[in-house]
Parts: C-alpha cells; sequence; structure tokens
C-alpha cells in the first residue's frame, strides 16, 4: 500500500493517507507515541487492522445480534454521547428503559396491578443481570436466616452444570457455593428432580435456564416449580427460582406462549434476558425484572442525590452509553409482538432447512431440539476417522466460523457443532452453509480414506500413520488434556 | 406535527412520517405494541421524544467525553455489531484492548521489563474497574489470614467520605465494611494521616483518589505511601494501596508528570481510571491496572475454553460491544503523548479562564484548587439571601446544566456549584457561561430587594411576614436538607 511520493516536512497533511509517513512507521504497540499523527491516518491504520478480524455477521458460534436498520443505527450515532446514568440530564432516555422494563415485565407476566410499574433495571448483559438476581437472593436468604437465628455463612445455588460462565463467576465472585447437577448423554439439561433433591436450607435459590447454551433446549421450569413446591411445603424452607433466560426470553413469550416458564409459576422470583441475543439488539444490553418489590431488598438499592433529587439505582455498572436501551426500545415499538413473533418464526424455519440439509447428509446426528432457541447442535455420527473439531477447522476456509464444542460433565465425551440461526441468517445462506459442510466432509473423507490404504499394506507390522493423522491426534490429545483440567462448558 | 391527509390502509407506507396514523396514536407506553410499524415512524418518534432530553454538549455536570472525531466515529459505527468478548473471532480487537493496557500500564510507570506485558483488563467504567480491584485485594488479603490461621469474615476498606458512590456499592455488594475518614470544612479530601490511623489488621487496602469528584483535587498518594510503609514495618500487616484515578489518571501523567502517585510508589497495587472521562472517549468504558501478576491472585481468572484455545478472562461483564475499546485505541495513537498534553493544558486555560470571571464577579469562593482536575467548584461568600441551588435552577433556563451539591459529612454545610471543563468546552463558551452566570446573579438580587422592602414595613409594624417566595424557600430548603440527611450526599459524579 506504499504509494512513493517526496515529502516535505511543512505540509504533511495535503498527501494520501497511503503514502504518509505514518503508515511507513509502524507506530509502538506497547508504549502511547509520543507525537499525534493525522486523523485519517489514524483512521485508515486501525481499519485496515480490523480488516482481519472475523466478519461478524458470519460468526455462526454467537447469539449476539449483528444487524439493525441503519435508522436504528441513526438514533445510536446520536445517542452516543449520552451517558446513560445521568437520569436527571437525560429523562427521556431514563423513561425509554423505564418503558423496556415494563414491556418485559409484562411479556413475562409479572402480576402487576393496572397502576404499578415493574421492578427491574437494564444492565450491560446478562452477566451483570444474573450478579444483580444472584445478590438480592443472597441478601434476602441472609435476612432470612437472621431472623431466624441461623448461620448464614454459607450459601449455595443449585443449578445444572451446563450454565454459562456467568454463573460460576457469580458464585466466585460472591462467594456462593455452585452445587451442579451433571448431564448424561442424551440429557443434557438440569434435570428437575435432581435438582430439588439437591436443595438444602443453606440454598438461595435453583437456577434454572431457558435456552441452553450448548443445544438451545429449554429445561422444564413448570415440572422444577411443582417438585419444588411439594418440597418447600414439606421444609419450609421457601426456596425460590430464578429463570436464566438469557437467549429463551425472547423466543419463548412468541413461538410458545402456551409454555409456562415465567412468573405464571409462583415460585420464579427473577428473570433475567439478554436485549443483545434475541432482543435483536447489537451487544451491550440486557434486562433483570423482578416479581414484585418484595424480591429486591431495599438495602441493594442505592440512592443517589442529584440536584436535591432522589435517583434509586441497582446496578454493578454506573456510566455508560445509553444507545442500546434507546436501541432496544425502537426494536420494541418498531416490531411490536407480531414483528418478533414473525422473526423468530423465521429463525426457527430457517433452523429446520438446516436440519434437514444435514439429516440428508446421513453423517450426522442432530443434538438439538426442535423445540426450544432457535440453534442447531450436531455431532458426528463416526468419530473414528476425524472430529468435530477439524470440521469446524476446514468451514474457516469458507469464512464460516461454526466452532465445536465438548459437552459439559459427565458427558465430556460428546462433542458438538453449534450454528445460531439469528435474524439475519436467510435460507439462501442456510443451503450455502450445507453445501460447504458437505464439501469438507467430502475432503476430510479423501484424506482419511488415503491413510487407511497406507496403514493397510503395511499389516502385520506397526501401523504407519499418515502426517495428518499425528497433527490431528496431537491436537485431540491435547484438546482433552485442557478440557479436563478447565470447565468445558464455559462457552457461550 | 399533524398534518390532515387520506390514509389508505393498503399503502400506509408511502406517506410522510408525520402524516402516517402512527404519529397521531398514541404508542402504549408499558406494553409491547400489538403491531409492527414502518422503520422510518419508529426512528421519528423515538428521535422526537429525545429531543427533550438536554443537550450533552451543555451538561457541565459531567466528567464523560461528549465528542469525538468523525474518523472515530466512523470507526464506531463499524464496530458496533462486534462481541468483544469473542476474542477468538475478533482477535485484532483484542490486541488492541492488550495494547491499551500496555500502553496505559506504561504510562502509569508499572514496573515492567522491556518484554513483560501489563496485567491489566478493559471493562465498562471504573465501577467494574474498582469491583475487580477490590475484588483481587479481599482474596489476596482472605487467602493470607488463612495462611496465618487468623478469620477473615470482617474485612474493611479504608477511604476518604469524599469518595464516590461505586466504592460504597463495593462495599455492599462484596460485603466489606467501609471506614471512611470524615473531611471538614477547608480540607475535602482524605487526610493520609487519618487514613492511615484508621488502618487494621482487617484492612484489605487503603483506597486514595486522584481527582476527588467534588472538587477535582488530588490527593495526597505519596505522602499515604509513607506514612502507611511506615506503619506496615511496625505491625506487618502489609496494608496495600488502590489509586482511584478514575478522572486524574489520564490527567497527572500529561500535567503533572512529577507527581508521584502511581506504580512509582511501591505500596500502590492497582489503579483505575475512565477511558471515558480524560480518556476522551464516549461513556461506556475504563481500565484497571495491577502491579503485577502477583498482584492479581490466580483462581480470580476465569479460563474460558474457546475452539480449544485457552482465554483467560477476569471481568464482570461478558459480552459487550466492542466499540470503545477501538476509540481509547484510536485516541491513544491519534494523539499520542503530546496530543493528551495539549488537551489537558487547554482545559486547564479554560478552567482558569472561568476561574478569574467567576473572581471578578466578587460574589464567590472558589473550593477547588488550581492543581487537579481541570474543573471549578465554587460557593456563594454570602448564602442569606439566595443559594447555589438557585443559581443552578436559573442557569438551566439558559440552557447550561450546572449541578450544585452539598459537601459530605463533615462538610455538609457546604455548598457549591461544579463546573467541569472538557475537551470540548471552550474559552468563548467559559466567557459566556461567566456573563450569564452574572445575569442570574443580578436576578436573584432585585427579588430579595423587594422582600426585604416589605420586610421593614412590616418590622415597623412589629410582624415579619414571610412572603410567598420565601415560604417556599424555606420548605424547600427544609424537604432537601431532610433528603440530604437521609440518603449519602456524596453519592454524586
Amino acid at each position: 500500500m506504499v504509494i512513493s511520493s517526496t515529502i516535505v516536512d511543512s505540509d504533511q497533511s495535503v498527501h494520501y493517507t497511503f503514502a504518509s509517513r505514518y503508515v511507513r512507521t509502524s507506530l509502538p504497540r506497547f508504549k502511547m507515541p509520543d507525537e499525534p499523527i493525522p486523523k485519517d491516518a489514524a483512521y485508515q491504520i486501525i481499519n485496515d487492522e480490523l480488516m482481519l478480524d472475523g466478519n461478524p455477521r458470519l460468526n455462526l458460534a454467537s447469539f449476539v445480534t449483528t444487524w439493525m436498520e441503519p435508522e436504528c443505527d441513526k438514533l445510536i450515532m446520536s445517542s452516543l454521547n449520552k451517558n446513560y446514568v445521568d437520569m436527571d440530564v437525560y429523562p427521556v432516555t431514563t423513561e425509554l428503559q423505564n418503558r423496556c422494563v415494563n414491556m418485559i415485565a409484562h411479556l413475562f407476566h409479572a402480576p402487576m396491578g393496572e397502576d404499578e410499574t415493574a421492578v427491574g433495571v437494564g444492565t450491560v448483559g446478562s452477566s451483570e443481570a444474573i450478579m444483580l438476581a444472584g445478590l438480592a437472593f443472597k441478601r434476602k436468604w441472609q435476612a432470612k436466616r437472621k431472623s431466624q437465628g441461623k448461620t448464614c455463612d454459607n450459601p449455595n445455588i443449585v443449578t445444572g452444570s451446563n450454565v454459562q460462565v456467568c454463573w460460576e463467576k457469580f458464585a466466585r465472585y460472591f462467594e456462593v457455593q455452585l452445587k451442579e447437577v451433571k448431564v448424561k448423554e442424551g440429557y443434557y439439561v438440569m434435570d428437575p428432580a435432581k435438582a430439588v433433591e439437591m436443595v438444602d436450607e443453606n440454598t438461595i435459590c435453583v437456577a434454572a435456564i431457558l435456552g441452553s447454551t450448548m443445544n438451545g433446549e429449554f429445561e422444564d421450569v413448570k415440572l422444577l416449580n411443582d417438585l419444588l413446591m411439594k418440597k418447600n411445603k414439606e421444609t419450609g424452607w421457601e426456596t425460590p427460582i430464578h429463570v436464566d433466560a438469557a437467549s429463551g426470553g425472547f423466543v419463548a413469550p412468541f413461538l410458545y406462549p402456551d409454555l409456562e416458564w415465567d412468573f405464571r409459576l409462583p415460585l420464579v422470583k427473577s428473570i433475567n434476558v439478554s436485549g443483545h441475543k434475541y432482543g435483536l439488539v447489537y451487544a451491550g444490553v440486557g434486562w433483570v425484572v423482578w416479581r414484585t418489590k418484595d424480591d429486591l431488598p431495599d438495602e441493594l438499592v442505592f440512592h443517589i442525590n442529584y440536584l436535591g433529587s432522589d435517583q434509586p439505582t441497582f446496578t454493578l455498572n454506573f456510566s455508560k452509553g445509553s444507545s442500546q436501551v434507546i436501541a432496544q426500545y425502537y426494536q420494541f415499538i418498531r416490531l411490536g409482538f407480531e414483528g418478533y413473533k414473525d422473526v423468530m418464526k423465521n429463525c426457527h424455519e430457517n433452523m429446520m432447512v438446516l436440519k434437514e440439509g444435514l439429516e440428508n447428509t446421513g453423517r450426522f446426528s442432530i443434538i438439538s431440539k426442535d423445540i426450544g432457541v432457535p440453534l442447531l447442535a450436531f455431532s458426528l455420527k463416526d468419530s473414528s476417522k476425524y472430529t468435530v473439531f477439524s470440521i469446524s477447522e476446514s468451514l474457516r476456509r469458507f469464512g464460516w466460523i461454526v466452532p465445536a464444542y465438548t459437552m459439559p460433565p459427565d458427558a465430556q465425551h460428546i462433542s458438538v457443532l453449534r450454528v445460531v440461526i439469528r435474524e439475519d441468517f436467510s435460507h439462501s445462506l442456510a443451503d450455502r452453509l450445507i453445501a460447504d459442510i458437505v464439501k469438507v466432509v467430502h475432503e476430510l473423507d479423501g484424506s482419511a480414506g488415503s491413510t487407511a490404504h497406507t496403514s493397510g499394506t503395511h499389516s502385520g507390522e506397526t501401523v504407519e500413520h499418515g502426517s495428518r493423522d499425528v497433527t490431528q491426534g496431537i491436537a485431540k490429545y491435547w484438546r482433552r488434556f485442557l478440557n479436563h483440567g478447565k470447565k468445558t462448558s464455559s462457552v457461550c | 406535527m399533524v398534518l390532515s391527509s387520506a390514509v389508505s390502509e393498503t399503502d400506509a407506507s408511502l406517506h410522510s412520517t408525520f402524516a402516517s396514523r402512527y404519529v397521531r396514536t398514541v404508542l402504549p407506553r408499558f406494553k409491547m405494541p400489538e403491531n409492527s410499524i414502518p422503520k422510518e415512524a419508529a426512528y421519528q418518534i423515538i428521535n422526537d421524544e429525545l429531543m427533550l432530553d438536554g443537550n450533552p454538549r451543555l451538561n457541565l455536570a459531567s466528567f464523560v467525553t461528549t465528542w469525538m472525531e468523525p474518523e472515530c466515529d466512523k470507526l464506531i459505527m463499524s464496530s458496533i455489531n462486534k462481541n468483544y468478548v469473542d476474542m477468538d473471532e475478533y482477535p485484532v480487537t483484542t490486541e488492541l484492548q492488550n495494547r491499551c493496557v500496555n500502553m496505559i500500564a506504561h504510562l502509569f510507570n508499572a514496573p515492567l521489563g522491556e518484554t513483560e506485558t501489563a496485567v491489566g483488563v478493559g471493562t465498562v467504567g471504573s465501577s467494574e474497574a474498582i469491583m475487580l480491584a477490590g475484588l483481587a485485594f479481599k482474596r489476596r488479603w482472605q487467602n493470607k489470614m488463612r495462611e496465618q490461621g487468623k478469620p477473615f469474615d470482617k474485612p474493611n476498606i479504608v477511604t476518604g467520605a469524599n469518595v464516590q458512590v461505586c466504592w460504597e456499592k463495593f462495599a455492599r455488594y462484596f460485603e466489606v465494611e467501609l471506614k471512611e475518614v470524615k473531611l471538614r470544612e477547608d480540607y475535602y479530601v482524605m487526610d493520609p494521616e487519618k487514613a492511615v490511623e484508621m488502618v487494621d489488621e482487617n484492612t484489605i487496602c487503603v483506597a486514595a483518589i486522584l481527582g476527588s469528584t467534588l472538587n477535582g483535587e488530588f490527593e495526597d498518594v505519596k505522602r499515604l505511601n509513607d506514612l502507611l510503609v511506615e506503619k506496615n514495618a511496625e505491625t506487618g500487616w502489609d496494608t496495600p494501596i488502590h489509586v482511584d484515578a478514575a478522572s486524574g489518571g489520564f490527567i497527572a501523567p500529561f500535567i503533572y508528570p512529577e507527581l508521584e502517585w502511581d506504580f512509582r510508589l511501591p505500596l500502590v497495587k492497582s489503579i483505575n481510571v475512565s477511558g471515558h472521562k480524560y480518556g476522551l472517549v464516549y461513556a461506556g468504558i475504563g481500565w484497571v491496572i495491577w502491579r503485577n501478576k502477583e498482584d492479581l491472585p490466580d483462581e480470580l481468572i476465569f479460563h474460558i475454553n474457546y475452539l480449544g484455545a485457552d482465554q483467560p478472562t477476569f471481568t464482570l461483564n461478558f459480552s459487550k460491544g466492542s466499540s470503545q475499546i477501538i476509540a481509547q485505541y484510536y485516541q491513544l495513537i491519534r494523539l499520542g503523548h503530546e496530543g493528551y498534553k495539549n488537551i489537558m493544558e487547554n482545559c486547564q486555560e479554560n478552567a482558569m479562564v472561568l476561574k478569574e470571571g467567576l473572581e471578578k464577579t466578587e460574589r464567590f469562593n472558589i473550593v477547588s484548587k488550581d492543581n487537579g482536575v481541570p474543573l471549578v467548584a465554587f460557593s456563594l461568600k454570602d448564602h442569606s439571601i439566595h443559594t447555589e441551588f438557585e443559581i443552578s435552577d436559573m442557569l438551566r433556563r439558559f440552557g447550561w446544566i450546572v449541578p450544585a451539591y452539598t459537601m459530605p459529612p463533615d462538610a455538609q454545610h457546604v455548598t457549591v456549584l461544579r463546573v467541569v471543563i472538557r475537551e470540548d468546552f471552550s474559552r468563548t463558551l467559559a466567557e459566556r457561561l461567566v456573563s450569564d452566570i452574572t445575569k442570574v446573579l443580578h436576578e436573584l438580587d432585585t427579588l430579595p430587594a423587594k422582600l426585604s422592602a416589605k420586610k421593614t414595613v412590616s418590622e415597623e409594624n412589629g410582624l415579619t411576614v414571610d412572603t410567598e417566595h420565601e415560604v417556599t424557600k424555606k420548605i424547600t430548603d427544609a424537604w432537601r436538607k431532610f433528603v440530604a440527611d437521609k440518603k449519602k450526599t456524596s453519592g454524586v459524579c
């Protein structure tokens, strides 16, 4: 990109960016440069480096929204410089947040009277939302124990081992023990009966997931509620439920309105949902809603004094941009119930197209269910010659990012590929992906087949492995080693 | 805005937004509407409502950046759909974050070898940064006490009463006691001696502020360090320091490079700074840097397994936008050391212009110091007739948002007005503000003149009658005092 031309020191700003000295000299990486550079050079340098990032829209690993309408982009741009936390200075933005909270609360059937306002807050994502909900449960449980004169130094939470990593963060940072119900082959979500068994008097809540990260399945919250109600009656412990509806919260109400998973179940006290997943907003917004005021201990709410007016807040983050909250409100009024329903139905249909295409190849087992978040998780029927990790790597060459994961304990021997169907994943893209997967499988078949042929001619002696096999073997061993040490269900 | 025209059911999208039925019908506020509406209508409706928000650039209350160059806006928009946490998908964005961390660590004189990488992370703001730093201190202290066989259920943190509210959040949410050094009139920051006195064996750290929210002052971190080194030598408790440099972290290195407040002081183990204050980036980014690897307990770091690659992370938030990280990197390379220095010097000069203009009116005491964050905090010399809150209210009519606060305990009787000088607050704006403040003072002056005339008349008659204005004022003052007493008034920012 270097075009040589004479550079006169006094007049650098006139030259084309690509010919300027700044693009030829590499900038210091780890220390601030001493001098400024022209803004177009700065722009170009960063823009060119970022070309090597993955393309967000081909990232089939992520639930997070990667496309919004240009009108919404305009709104986002114009509110970039508004600090969300300045409630007094930006009253309308604050009002929009309140409206979103109320809309979501109604969507989840929170038991509110006509004039009551919902209890909830906008957050940066489901991680913050879950930490706030967990804090509320912990504080309520501590208060209850203290009033009963019992010890409150060993709180625990019961979840499935398929939980997203933020629950582990919550447990570790806020000193709550995590009691995990192990999943098993063929049953990849939390078993309600096992969960209720694990509940003891130190359990601050049971967390159910609506839309498991691994395979998009909805946990049976109703069964959990019914079993827990029975146990609560026997023990008198009043253990509540939290529903982590990060992905499912904006899917279930539209595709499966009769599925009872939300505040219609009496033990559900709080729900979190990611605005930036199927809420159809760019990364950076989540929501947590509590059933009633009583479920949010007042001592956790801070009253900030702005210019003499009282502003109650309960978030971990303080200053942040307003853009995503405004974008969420835009989506709510732009799409309405009908609009969201159409988008989700479309995602579901595209998922079925992909599923049928993969089933037709005869090589894959489909691990995900039809009912759930629109994603497809599939594994190889025959993993002896190559694994899903090889497929994942080969697909990168075509531009697709399709991740491969091992399931959490006790199903670590199962590896899956996962494709998330977002709003911007069209039917034609689905067809194309199938075609590319078929290509990759044939390629891998070819290289695995030739190796088998080679080793066949050396029967009776040590089998000679093709170099590809060796590489794969090492990679497989190394991955297993890593997975063993770390929590493999910490994917998202 | 309603223009009447015939609306045909089948063809609603062709009509001008303002004539469409959607603008005539009020949208439901608290429930999702049943039907969709055209995108232009949605845009217009929201845009029109937002017109009633304050103008961010006239918000003199906030430290948070309100303007960036258009080139940077372009970068921001193009990365708005990148989820920052996908390190494997967006390796360059992750690399840019690492570079920013290293640049900031060097700026703070972290003791790094030539090839060592800094220990730090980008966060959503200083709140998250402080919580992470506090967590690290708490965990280290717990491990230390456990080793020594001592109880570790009562950790505390020593700070000044002038701390920003996020420290109280940290204390409340993570169950750490907050021991506050009270302020006093004319000394509005934490006194290092009093702080060190308060340190006991349960203290996980002492938090000093570089750039106090209320008056921009830098606390004397060097003195705190020296006193604490002495105490540590006596007690053997090894109490560390954290510097909350949310505002000051991008000022001190450029205007006061000789001031020792950072990792040059041996007891300083972590520093946080807000990228979105004088880091000159829009709201939504902060940084926390640790001195070295030992200061961040490994058990707090999560190792996420992405496609077999190990990614260590330590943040409270997970998914979030990448835009602000890229914008921070843009500013760091676009401006460089020299550029930041020029901007901070400029802010300081504008602060002086404002300060001189206010001093000329002879009605105000300047509470902020010259050395510190470029802001001007000032209070009325004479409180008997009107208060700072009234000035604040009246300035709103001119479009200015200038907040009035009471100082934290034990200086609650002092009220100040505070103007923050940001990059986009020019000298002309400063002069305009002075003239508007002068106008407001004259207006307020005329009111009591009538009152005192009435008062002398009624006093002559042996009665002191409160005018309606006085009654209202008395009620408002009493209510404000009631509210201020009940809540933590230093919960301002």
